[in-house]
């Protein structure tokens, strides 16, 4: 017999008890329906929940310099002069797993502000690329440096929460004027609140500013002397430097701090102390590390077999924080999906064996005109399969829309998924082939003399 | 020639432990053209014979031949086929398909056939078998939607659609008044006489039973009496 007949059958005996099979398919249509909003909304939790945890930093690599000795006495890590700007544009122009990349140059300074000071846990002179690879582009007020700020090394600098709290007092601090080592610095941007990183640094006890204007102007050293001594921090500001004089000796003489600023010192090439670059994903952190090493390994001249003058360090923990997420969710998902599509398809079982035994006369009267089993067989998990399959695209239908209900009323994230719907479709005909497949063979096991007297 | 050929056919049930004889020996035989009554009284195995003859059931030891074909010994599916292509079934309560018109009902039939037809081919040979059976413009009713006549008609005209030598009909009058009853017997003289088509009925009913050319009397799973080859009697009455 040709399947469309069956089909046709199936249909047919379907139509002829519309209330019957509405309720059947309720069970699938409540189950796929479940299993897409499920998927849909838990995808977009997930995909929230990983970008909070990226946000922390997981996708973030740290590039410094390797260590400097010099007659076996090593200096500590970040110790030598090796990496440029011009590096952190290379990796950003020639490492595709690479979504962005900012250089840092780090000092250390009071911070003066009317007669209130502050010495922060971190200036950072950097590029507006670092708040993109932070995850902090929003910020709670003003507006970011430009990368013209960075080439003209520009007095501007954005605040963290902590130094607004400690200088300001809660007042605006846009467009103010504050002193770092005595260069004023105008105000334009305020940082969103980050609070402490794993470790328990405060994150917002910071300032960011143009590496160029860091560089030249406040420090006019690199990560090599602030390391080693507290000399660059106040050598000017504060007296009691003085006492305990800076353990590096000037070879030229000092100059003043006006001299400083109208004329920044030429430096013979510009290193910086760090490059923070953002992978595009925490599964292409491998790749970028090797894309890096590549460049760098390259632009510094390395030979094969020699060690590598720059280390690069991954968010190793809260990478695999982000991975066991992902696969909990990914898991708790598909327990919840199988558990309602099991019920559903019970519930298609329960109503198929009831038809069937509603039905026996028919499939006495059908097998008495020439139906051998597999044909009763074939038509009544055909009917299985069209009520399971009619249920599940309903149940999509459901499902989405349920799932775009949420993300209106509730604003929750939610990520509509092709693959999940595809499974839906799929899972759906297997179930009613699984769960119809009992009360088919039943029937097609029925003795038509006994079907046909059946009352 | 015979059209159907039982010899020494034995049905016995297995009730547990104990084994129930119901048919104990049927020889008979069938004429092609024939209208045969089956009569006897209830649990004389008139029904058990029935089923085998309609190629329903097996019988536990005997022959049967169906147009020159051994069949007693056929599998679940070739007894199908054959029901198929060579049996028709009237049933006492019409056994039509709910909610199903008319014509869908008789056209039941051909979907499991061998043969492929079109669905507008289907469609018109449904529709001849009706018009046939006089209910030409009954064609989309639904069954409930028909008097029992009518449904019987129905019944009959399914029965007929892959033109069978043979129509099986089992108490075909037992839930009909009596002059539909008349009605659907003259339908069965009509298709026996015109047609040629060898009808058997099972009834209890003497009356049913006079319409018969050949009347088979059953007892106690034996046949007690059988009219093949004597004049036809007379309407109202069998002496045996």
């Amino acid at each position: 017999m040709r399947v469309y007949v069956t089909a046709g059958i199936a249909l047919k005996a379907l139509r002829r008890n519309p209330m019957r099979a509405m309720l059947t398919t309720l069970g699938i249509v409540i189950g796929v329906g479940a299993v897409i909003a499920m998927m849909e909304i838990g995808a977009g939790a997930s995909t929230a929940l990983k970008k909070s945890i990226a946000s922390m930093g997981a996708n973030v690599l740290v590039i410094r310099p390797g260590t400097a000795s010099s007659g076996g006495v090593s200096f500590g890590a970040g110790t030598t002069t090796t990496l440029t700007p011009e590096d952190c544009q290379a990796i950003l122009r020639e490492c595709p797993a690479i979504r962005n990349a900012s250089p840092m140059v780090r000092a250390r300074a009071q911070v003066v502000y009317g007669n209130r000071n502050w010495v922060p846990n971190a200036i950072y002179g950097t590029t507006p690329a670092y708040l993109d690879v932070q995850d902090w582009s929003t910020l709670a007020e003003g507006e970011p440096f430009s990368d013209r700020d960075v080439l003209n090394s520009n007095r501007v600098c954005i605040l963290g929460q902590s130094l607004v709290r400690e200088l300001f007092e809660g007042e605006s601090p846009v467009g103010k004027e504050i002193r770092i080592k005595n260069i004023s610095f105008r105000v334009i941007g305020v940082l969103s609140p980050k609070g402490a990183n794993m470790m328990g640094h405060d994150q917002d006890d910071v300032i960011l500013a143009p590496w160029t204007t860091i560089k030249y102007r406040v420090t006019g050293t690199s990560l090599a002397t602030t390391n080693q001594s507290t000399a660059a921090t106040s050598d000017t500001v504060n007296t009691l430097s003085n006492l305990y004089p800076a353990a590096q000796p000037s070879l030229y003489p000092e100059r003043s701090s006006v001299q400083q600023t109208n004329n920044p010192m030429p430096v013979r090439f510009a290193n910086i102390d760090q490059i923070m670059a953002a992978a595009n994903s925490s599964q292409e952190i491998p790749l970028a590390i090797r894309q890096i090493s590549e460049v760098l390994r390259e632009r510094h001249r390395i030979r094969d077999e020699a060690p590598e003058d720059f280390n690069i360090r991954d968010m190793a923990e809260l990478t695999a924080t982000l991975s066991t997420t992902t696969t909990l969710m990914t898991n708790l998902l598909l327990a919840v999906a199988m558990i309602s599509l099991v019920v559903g398809g019970v519930g298609i079982m329960n109503i198929m064996l009831v038809s069937v035994t509603e039905r026996t006369r028919e499939i006495g009267l059908r097998m008495a005109v020439g139906a051998r089993g597999r044909d009763i067989l074939r038509q009544f998990l055909v009917e299985a399969v069209v009520l399971c399959l009619t249920g599940g695209a309903m149940g999509i239908v459901l499902g989405h829309g349920g799932s775009q209900l949420v993300r209106l009323l509730l604003g929750w994230p939610v990520e509509t998924s092709p693959a999940a719907i595809a499974t839906a479709v799929l899972v759906s005909a297997g179930v009613g082939i699984i769960f119809g497949f009992y009360p088919a063979w039943k029937a097609s096991r029925l003795d038509p003399i006994e079907a046909l007297r059946y009352e | 020639m015979e059209l159907i050929t039982l010899r020494g056919i034995e049905k016995t049930y297995q009730m547990g432990d104990i084994s129930v004889p119901v048919l104990k020996g049927i020889s008979l035989a069938i004429r092609q053209g024939e209208l045969v009554a089956l009569t006897g009284s209830s649990g004389s195995g008139k029904s058990t014979l029935m089923n085998i003859l309609g190629c329903l059931d097996r019988p536990t030891s005997g022959e049967y031949w169906l147009e020159g074909q051994e069949i007693s010994q056929l599998s679940a599916d070739e007894r199908a086929l054959l029901r198929n292509r060579k049996l028709g079934f009237v049933f006492q309560s019409f056994n039509l398909l709910a909610r199903t018109s008319a014509l869908e009902n008789v056209a039941m039939p051909l979907s499991y056939t061998a043969e492929e037809l079109s669905s507008s081919e289907v469609k018109t040979r449904a529709g001849e078998m009706l018009c046939r059976v006089g209910l030409a413009d009954r064609l989309d009713h639904y069954p409930s939607q028909l008097s029992g006549g009518q449904q019987q008609r129905v019944a009959i005209a399914r029965a007929l659609i892959n033109r069978p030598p043979v129509l099986f009909a089992d108490e075909p009058t037992g839930n009909l008044d009596s002059r539909t009853s008349e009605e659907v017997l003259q339908m069965f003289e009509q298709l026996n006489a015109e047609d040629g088509i060898t009808i058997i009925m099972v009834t209890h009913d003497p009356k049913v039973a006079g319409h018969a050319r050949q009347i088979i009397r059953i007892e106690d799973g034996m046949i007690l009496d059988n009219t093949a080859g004597r004049p036809t009697p007379q309407t109202g009455g069998v002496t045996p």
